[in-house]
């Protein structure tokens, strides 16, 4: 067992009602060693960046396969940005489009993770990037 | 800013970090607490207990709300379990309180039990504390979804509410008696169900069985949390047996009571930390080989251990 759990919350912003694969990875980050925050469908960008706060969370993971992930991952970015909590790290994915992921990346965006990723990779990254504190 | 200021003017950001601390490196935040406890004392602390699935965070959303539009603020402190073999877990309550996540006057933490075992977690008064800091009138603690014996939530809180829903066996009997025991108050929740009414039966005729002469008989209320049905008549039953605790002096006694166990927790603490920091491991495995040997039991190996500590080997009890 790790001395200090990754806390991660795993939110799906927008009113886009495809779980299984925030569900699937938020077992398989429990699975890792993780505290996994999970808060259902249909958040709003500023419902997710307040939890983050009051989680205190390490990373935040948005899962986006409705088409408007180029609206909610900057406004999330933006107001995380806000309320100076822009160390968190922020990772996505879902249905994204090859062509939109740079312009996220230059957003503040970590890394995109689209389908047929492994549950290990997302672990990986995760251990990789957050920063200890 | 400080972080005590921080946590004194209520910054949420704050508030989280000092609360990570508190989970993470205890020992580290032990002088932030010590600046905080003076400011502290204030907020009326509520357990919510109940068996996995009966409505606590649900419950606790709706009670909050209300408390809100009362201008009462709110602090949330949601135990999940932690599984034992990986050390994760997944914290789920906050599905049914995200209408609350944007409003400043309200906090809330998710916790996993992190190999606590009664309900709780290690730090859990501990983040009670910074809440009552911060400035939070009430805090609400929801305990892991309980089975029996899970009653740590009683030597923490003001007022304990044990929800129950009808339909979970066929009768009262099921449901251990250690869950029960620990109920101020009452909630049969999910009424909209079939059942509810017996279930308060049941409760009653349980309460009216219970031999002992008591001060307080623990109302039964019954709600519907996702219809908002009944809240109101639970929060004056949280205000009418916090009134009751004030008047007989129980509130002051139940609270001494925490601060003895607190105490003698700490002093456990320090007493093992600083004679098993002086202690090389390395006798424990030669003592093991004597021990599986049946050469020596494991009084005579403990005693042996101890031995710089207690002089000639031979005390104890
Ligand atoms: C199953 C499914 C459904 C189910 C959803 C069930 C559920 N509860 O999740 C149902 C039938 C309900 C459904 C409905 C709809 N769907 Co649909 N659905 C799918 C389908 C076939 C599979 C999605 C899935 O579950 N995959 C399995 C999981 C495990 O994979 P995943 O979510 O992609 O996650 C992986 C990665 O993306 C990544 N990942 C995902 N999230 C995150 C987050 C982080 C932080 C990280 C690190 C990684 C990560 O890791 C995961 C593991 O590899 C896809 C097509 C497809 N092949 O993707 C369409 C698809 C997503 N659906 C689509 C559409 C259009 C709809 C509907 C609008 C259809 C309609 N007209 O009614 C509705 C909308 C429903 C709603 N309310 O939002 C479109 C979306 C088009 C777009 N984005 O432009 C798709 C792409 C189909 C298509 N080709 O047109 N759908
Ligand atoms: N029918 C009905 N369903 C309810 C009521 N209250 C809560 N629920 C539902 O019961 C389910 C569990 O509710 P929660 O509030 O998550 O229960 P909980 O006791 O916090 O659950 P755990 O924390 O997992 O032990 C959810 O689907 C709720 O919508 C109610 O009064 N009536
Ligand atoms: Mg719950």
């Amino acid at each position: 067992m790790q001395e200090r759990p990754i806390r991660v919350l795993i939110a799906k912003p927008g009113l886009d009602g495809h779980d299984r694969g925030a569900k699937v990875l938020a077992r398989a980050l429990r699975d890792a060693g993780m505290e996994v925050i999970y808060t259902g469908l249909r958040q709003t960008p500023e419902q997710i960046v307040e939890t983050g706060i009051q989680e205190d969370v390490d990373v935040i993971g948005l899962s986006i396969l409705s088409g408007a992930h180029n609206h909610l991952f900057p406004r999330v970015m933006e107001l995380l940005r806000e309320k100076g909590a822009e160390d968190i790290l922020v990772i996505g994915g879902g249905i994204i489009p090859e062509d939109d992921i740079p312009a996220l990346k230059e957003k503040g965006i970590a890394e995109i993770f689209t389908p047929g990723t492994t549950t290990r990779e997302v672990i990986e990254y995760i251990r990789e990037h957050v920063q200890q504190r | 800013m400080t972080l005590v200021e921080g946590i004194l003017a209520g910054k949420q950001r704050a508030i989280a970090r000092l609360i990570t601390l508190v989970e993470n490196r205890p020992r580290e935040a032990v002088p932030v607490l010590q600046d905080l406890y003076p400011h502290t004392g204030k907020a009326l602390v509520i357990g919510i207990t109940g068996p996995p699935g009966a409505g606590k965070s649900t419950l606790v959303a709706r009670l909050t709300r209300r408390l809100r539009q009362r201008g009462k603020t709110v602090g949330i402190i949601a135990v999940d379990p932690t599984s034992p073999f990986t050390g994760g877990a997944i914290l789920g309550d906050r599905i049914r309180m995200q209408e609350l996540a944007t409003d400043p006057g309200v906090f809330i933490r998710s916790m996993g039990t992190r190999g606590s075992l009664g309900g709780l977690a290690k730090a859990t008064h501990n983040v009670i504390r910074i809440l009552d800091a911060a400035g939070k009138d009430y805090i609400f603690v929801e305990t892991v979804g309980v089975g029996q014996s899970e009653v740590d939530i009683v030597k923490t809180a003001d007022s304990t509410l044990v929800v129950l829903v009808p339909g979970l066996g066929d009768d009262i009997q099921t449901i251990k008696a250690g869950i029960l025991e620990i109920a101020d108050i009452f909630v049969v929740n999910k009424a909209d169900r079939q059942g509810a009414d017996r279930l308060v039966a049941e409760l009653e005729m349980m309460l009216d069985l219970s031999e002992k002469e008591v001060a307080w008989r623990p109302p039964v209320y019954t709600t519907v949390a996702t219809g908002n049905q009944g809240i109101d008549a639970v929060l004056e039953g949280i205000e009418e047996h916090v009134r009751h605790l004030y008047q007989n002096g129980q509130l002051e006694a139940r609270r001494r009571e925490r601060y003895r166990a607190e105490i003698m927790a700490i002093v456990e603490e320090e007493i093992k930390a600083r004679l098993l920091g002086q202690w090389s491991a390395g006798s424990l495995e030669e003592l093991l080989e004597e021990v599986a040997a049946r050469a020596k039991d494991p009084y005579a190996a403990a005693r042996e251990i101890l031995k710089p500590w207690t002089g000639n080997g031979k005390g104890g009890s």
